[in-house]
């Protein structure tokens, strides 16, 4: 899995609230029996102007030049709610996506972000908006930098288009908000774990376990 | 020592408290589908991991299988004969119980396992299926998860969790005429928002929750994750032990002795502390009906569309203009007489016997109005049968209605067959998102008695008027 430590790039404002992981990517998107040719569909309903179509609707903030090589989202509450398909958060990452910035998520979305190394950052909602109107005005130099080892973000005023991990020059101090995250989804993310290799570490003691379990209740053994 | 529900069940399946905050958690059940669950085997294959308890997983055919009568392997939905194919394959290799496409026991997954008796009280039950909170309806800790999540539950049997926090709603006094544990749901999230549970597991109780029966529960519960919660959960009470007995997969002699008095136990203390308590008065509630493209955008069937709350924020305001647009329904505009173009009733919230009785009670002698293009799509072949043994498909067929197989059908539009453009639709499932039924579609979220009265009447109706 992909690690997260560090990030910047340019951040997109989809701030209305309650999107769902339908509308991040429908079901009809999902053709393959895979986790891969997903990125096209990515808000395929919003993105293109036919429903089974592949032209772009301008209007799209995604398809606009100002937000060309989008890492991060700024959305609204609840996102990734609905439907439990991990494809929503596959479609993000094949399109380029590291990082999603919103007041809140679907529980079952943010779970699949954290084993697919995409960070689900959550912030109030005044600071969300606060980071938006810092991106509108120059998009592709007024980036945010999110760093996960010291669980802050920030606003940044840089030349430098979308630099992987690098803090540039001038940061915006007044646009720096802290986030939590629980430790366990925090390691998982940095250091990229594998959660099933983990697990099995413990297979002797989910053995024991198991054993007393079905003693204990041998109707579901 | 007071516990509650909740607690009980997760100190029963607790492994192990890790380093790192989470908890590892026993998992007694796993079921998977065609959509989702098939990548989580085939991956897991791919990764050269073992399903460790394969005689604790099923399988069966709902989101892509078609449903219409004389179906095979071939599905309206493209390239979804895929999904089928692989799924049985990795369901033979793995050997995982699969209730294939024309299996007697086929069905959409959180229809078939209480059927079966395979989701009991006290379990862990898991699918990569949001919907899995409808199981909790029996008092089992049942949640979705995704097809990573999966993986790692087949290859461990247990799943790496961080332990949610709790919440009462309680249901109090009397349903009204005409509500049903639909309208309860609807309500709660029309008045709580969509986020409203996010970061809680929902234990439902009160006067108005004991007097439903499992099917109700299920219902109840099942529209949990619509309102962002971990999951939902009943607490089993005689109901609950009348329902699972005999089942297929329910214990049997001593051990559903044993199991009786274990299931007896499974109760929120007296003194239990909730981190979150609601509670309704159920004499509020009316038939309820959606009039957006969210969930939390429920009202009475009887009033009209809600302006914005003074107190709105940017947010809230552009979702709000969304759904006025994308519904071709302004604030003020009433619901009730709303002519609609196509009624459903199926998907996993209400498809069940119980569900189509009401709904036959309804058309019984009546007719879907013209233009109004009606299907039933029973949510187990169990219930289609039992449906027919009944004579239900009967009133259903000489209503109007189309009668089908069981399956998700068209609670989602997956790119095969669809409702029409823009066109309204009342529907018994879960979803109103943009374009789930199908291109643009306008799907009003109701009881499926709502759904059967707004088919006669070929607009929204109130369905106390037709009982």
């Amino acid at each position: 899995m992909d690690k997260f430590t560090i990030h910047q790039g340019v951040a997109a404002p989809m701030l209305q609230i309650n999107i769902d992981t339908d509308a991040i990517i429908p079901s009809r998107e999902m053709k393959l029996v895979s986790k891969q040719g997903l990125g096209e569909g990515l808000f395929a309903g919003w993105r293109y102007t036919l429903p089974n179509g592949r032209e772009p609707n301008e209007d799209f903030v995604l398809n606009q030049a100002a937000y060309k090589n989008t890492s991060i989202l700024l959305a609204g509450d609840n996102f990734g709610c609905g439907s439990s398909r991990e494809h929503a958060v596959w479609a993000l990452k094949e399109y380029g996506i590291k990082a999603i910035i919103a007041p809140g998520f679907g529980s079952i979305f943010y779970h699949n972000c954290i084993r697919n190394g995409i960070l689900p950052v959550v912030l109030a909602n005044d600071e969300v908006l606060a980071l938006a109107k810092h991106v509108e005005k120059a998009p592709q130099t007024s980036q945010v930098n999110i760093n996960l080892l010291e669980c802050y973000v920030n606003a940044i005023d840089s030349g430098n288009h979308n630099t992987e991990g690098k803090v540039s020059d001038s940061m915006n101090e007044s646009l720096r908000f802290s986030f939590s995250i629980l430790p366990a989804q925090q390691a998982m993310l940095l250091e990229g774990l594998d959660g099933i290799a983990l697990t099995l570490k413990s297979k002797s003691k989910i053995e024991r376990f198991k054993q007393s379990y079905q003693r204990q209740y041998p109707w579901l053994a | 020592m007071n516990k509650t529900l909740f607690e009980k069940i997760w100190q029963h399946h607790l492994v192990q408290e890790l380093d790192d905050g989470a908890a590892l958690i026993y998992i007694d059940r796993v079921f998977l589908h065609e959509r989702t669950g098939s990548i989580a085997l085939k991956s897991l294959e791919a990764d050269n991991r073992e399903v460790v308890s394969p005689e604790h997983v099923f399988c069966t055919m709902d989101h892509i299988v078609d449903t219409l009568v004389g179906r095979d392997d071939n599905t309206k939905v493209p390239s979804g004969k895929n999904f089928i194919l692989a799924t049985r394959e990795a369901c033979i290799d793995a050997n995982i119980k699969l209730f294939d496409v024309n299996d007697p026991q086929q069905g959409i997954v959180h229809v078939v396992s209480p059927e079966l008796g395979i989701v009991q009280p006290g379990a862990t039950l898991v699918c990569p299926d949001s919907h899995t909170c409808s199981q909790g309806a029996l008092g089992a800790l049942a949640w979705g998860i995704g097809s990573s999540e999966a993986e790692h539950a087949l290859a461990t049997k247990t799943l790496r969790v961080s332990k949610p926090k709790t919440m009462k709603v309680n249901f109090n006094g009397q349903l009204g005429f005409g509500v049903t544990a639909k309208d309860m749901i609807l309500h709660l999230i029309g008045k709580y928002s969509a986020a409203g549970g996010a970061g809680y597991v929902i234990e439902f109780g009160g006067t108005a929750v004991d007097a439903l029966d499992i099917e109700g529960r299920l219902t109840l519960c099942n529209m949990a994750v619509e309102f962002s919660a971990f999951t939902g959960l009943v607490a089993p009470d005689n109901k609950a032990v009348a329902y699972l007995e005999g089942r297929e997969y329910a214990p049997k002699g001593a051990l559903w002795e044993q199991a009786v008095i274990f299931w007896q136990s499974l109760y929120s203390d007296e003194h239990a502390q909730f981190d979150k308590t609601i509670d309704v008065d159920c004499a509020d509630i009316s038939p309820t009906i959606t009039w957006g493209n969210s969930p939390q955008h429920a009202c009475a069937v009887d009033s009209r569309v809600p302006h914005a709350p003074i107190d709105a924020t940017q947010n809230q305001l552009k979702a709000l203009n969304r759904a006025y647009e994308y519904m071709d329904l302004p604030a003020g505009s009433a619901l009730k007489g709303l002519p609609i173009g196509a009624a459903f009733i199926g998907s996993c919230t209400n498809s069940r016997i119980s569900d189509l009785r009401l709904a036959a009670k309804v058309l019984k002698g009546r007719k879907v109005a013209d233009n109004v293009n009606a299907i039933c799509v029973p949510g187990s072949t169990t219930v289609k049968r039992q449906a027919e043994a009944e004579g239900l498909d009967k009133i259903f067929i000489a209503a109007g209605f189309e009668w089908r197989e069981a399956g998700c059908s068209m609670c989602f539009f997956a790119g095969g067959e669809s409702f029409g453009y823009r066109q309204r639709v009342v529907t018994s499932t879960n979803r109103n998102f943009e374009s789930r039924q199908g291109p643009e579609t306008r799907s009003h979220l109701a009881s499926p008695a709502t759904v059967a009265a707004s088919a006669v009447a070929g607009c929204i109706a109130d369905v106390r008027e037709y009982l």
